[in-house]
């Protein structure tokens, strides 16, 4: 077999290693325009993931019928299926939450995020190990829109998911609900996470160092008892 | 593991010509600004009250805290005595508008060292200009606040009062510009007085820390272009003096654009840039919907400062067109 990557990393590199949002960049469009405030980020990170995990399966399942000339078309097509679905869903159930996404509902069907995972995943693996690789990514979008979300929230308007956490005499930043807060609280986060990647490379290297070093010494040992 | 180790007595730097020589080390113009800004610092003081004495102390004090902090996070070297975190801090603060609320005017310090300077690697690696853009961030946070301003201590009648900018947006009323000239009207604190602003700014050009052409081509820019409607119709368009003594020109001209970091490294560039200005300002100013756009304007040619000195790029002796 050539998958020897286990289903658990399957799941797991979608929350950090390859996270959508902070390592890969990808749907930078819906984590702009709609983390004005969490409850926003969670409802767009959840269509998304709807959608992710349905299209998945569908396409890794008949993976091998799509003619490779006109895969992207035919992804589109199953995409854009359940896209609307999300979007009546949402508009019968949840028409507020509707109303304050707006076009970014039927705009899943270009994200980046999506299409990229079923080319780069579900047109080269199996239903199983497809959905579950959807769910990671999903799960990794919601986690970086939940604290964008939050964040941009607290700052801008004192709540997180509209309870009141900051106090009265806490002027509310406007310019973080603004789309020049969301482009400036994604830099810095984006910072942030890359400085923490940049040390833990730098550990995991010194580490490697220090284990050639040790069996370095141990061979010259080797080497010197035996001449 | 073979360790280089650098002789620890001859440290000989290479870089490649062309060397200029300036008279002026960069720690040294650094205090020359400071100087030149105190002019414009003390007619704040006269027509605004002493508290605002207190909102540049607190953003200088922000300001060098904060640069201070991150060198110190990423184990840098800690230059507080270059002087440059000063300038900033003060900049921002006489570019605020008066009476400003203090732990807003720290905030703004910190973005301004942190987002416009140390992301970027510190002095002389920043895009924009520091103090304009926690100027931006202000303004865009602090809308309400950004904008209310208070009536000169030589005025007489009401407390809060309009500057001329926003007198002549929205009531089309003008100004006296005798008032402009020496600082009695509405406005930021060291933008009003017109006076203490050429006595720093032009101490500055003579002593050759600043280049004249930013300013001239800024202060011809907004005659050409300013002029060009006042003469079309003056009754609804100010003059070209009106442009340049209102709202923070001068201080921008003299002070915000010419700084070393973010303008552009040619004589061609330089009045590219400062007309560039110029052309923004007034048409914000007469068909945008801010009464004020010298910051944006200065922060907008910013930006294209890699480009112009790209393009204006003195050709190599011997260089074929």
């Amino acid at each position: 077999m050539k998958n020897k990557v286990t289903i658990i990393k399957e799941y797991t590199k979608g929350i950090w290693q390859s996270n959508p949002v902070f390592k890969q960049i990808l749907g930078m469009c819906p984590t702009l325009a709609v983390t004005v405030s969490a409850i926003n980020g969670i409802a767009m990170a959840l269509a998304t993931t709807f959608v992710l995990v349905f299209s998945s399966f569908i396409i890794s399942s008949v993976r091998k019928l799509i003619p490779t000339q006109v895969r992207i078309a035919s992804y589109i097509v199953v995409i854009a299926t359940f896209v609307t679905i999300v979007d009546l869903v949402m508009k019968a159930q949840f028409p507020e939450l509707s109303k304050s996404l707006g076009p970014y509902i039927p705009l899943i069907v270009v994200n980046c995020i999506i299409l990229g995972r079923q080319e780069a995943f579900s047109s080269k693996n199996t239903p199983l190990r497809s959905v579950v690789d959807a769910l990671g990514m999903g799960s990794g979008f919601l986690i970086a829109l939940f604290m964008l979300g939050s964040i941009r929230e607290l700052l801008g308007s004192r709540t997180i998911l509209g309870f009141q956490l900051l106090p009265d005499f806490y002027e509310p930043w406007l310019v973080m609900i603004l789309p020049a807060g969301a482009f400036l609280t994604l830099g810095l986060m984006l910072a942030f996470f890359n400085n923490l990647s940049l040390h833990k490379k730098k550990s995991d290297n010194d580490k490697l160092i220090a284990k050639y070093l040790k069996t370095k010494t141990a061979a010259d040992f080797v080497i010197e008892e035996n001449k | 593991m073979s360790t280089i180790t650098a002789n620890p007595v001859y440290k000989l730097e290479l870089t490649s010509s062309p060397h200029v020589h300036s008279r002026w080390s960069t720690k040294q113009a650094m205090w020359m600004v400071v100087l030149a800004l105190l002019p414009a610092l003390i007619s704040s003081v006269i027509f605004f009250g002493f508290y605002q004495l207190l909102v540049v102390s607190v953003s200088v004090a922000s300001a060098v805290v904060t640069e201070s902090l991150i060198k110190y996070i990423r184990k840098r070297e800690i230059t507080i005595t270059d002087g440059s975190g000063i300038i900033t801090g003060m900049l921002l603060g006489l570019i605020l508008p008066p009476n400003f609320n203090l732990f807003f005017t720290a905030l703004g310090s910190i973005v301004a060292i942190g987002i416009g300077k140390e992301i970027f690697g510190g002095l002389g690696y920043n895009i924009f200009n520091p103090a304009l853009v926690g100027r931006a961030f202000l303004q865009a946070a602090f809308p309400v606040q950004m904008t209310t301003w208070i009536k000169p201590n030589m005025a007489v009648d009401s407390v809060s009062t309009a500057t001329p900018l926003s007198a002549f947006k929205f009531d089309s009323i003008f100004a006296d510009i005798s008032n402009m000239f020496i600082g009695n009207i509405g406005g930021s604190l060291g933008e009003t007085s017109a006076i203490s602003i050429l006595i720093g700014g032009i101490f500055l050009i003579v002593i050759g820390v600043v280049n004249w052409r930013i300013p001239v081509s800024m202060f011809l820019g907004v005659i050409i272009f300013g002029g060009l409607f006042w003469l079309l119709n003056a009754d609804q368009y100010p003059s070209p003096v009106f442009h340049m003594l209102a709202g923070g020109f001068l201080f921008g001209a003299f002070f915000m654009a010419t700084d070393w970091v973010t303008s552009p490294l040619t004589a061609k560039g330089m009045w590219i840039f400062g007309f560039g200005i110029s052309l923004v300002v007034v048409m914000i100013r007469l068909f945008g919907g801010l009464p004020e756009g010298v910051m944006y304007a200065i922060l907008f040619m910013n930006a294209f400062v890699p480009l112009i000195n790209r393009y204006t790029r003195p050709r190599i002796f011997g260089e074929a067109k």
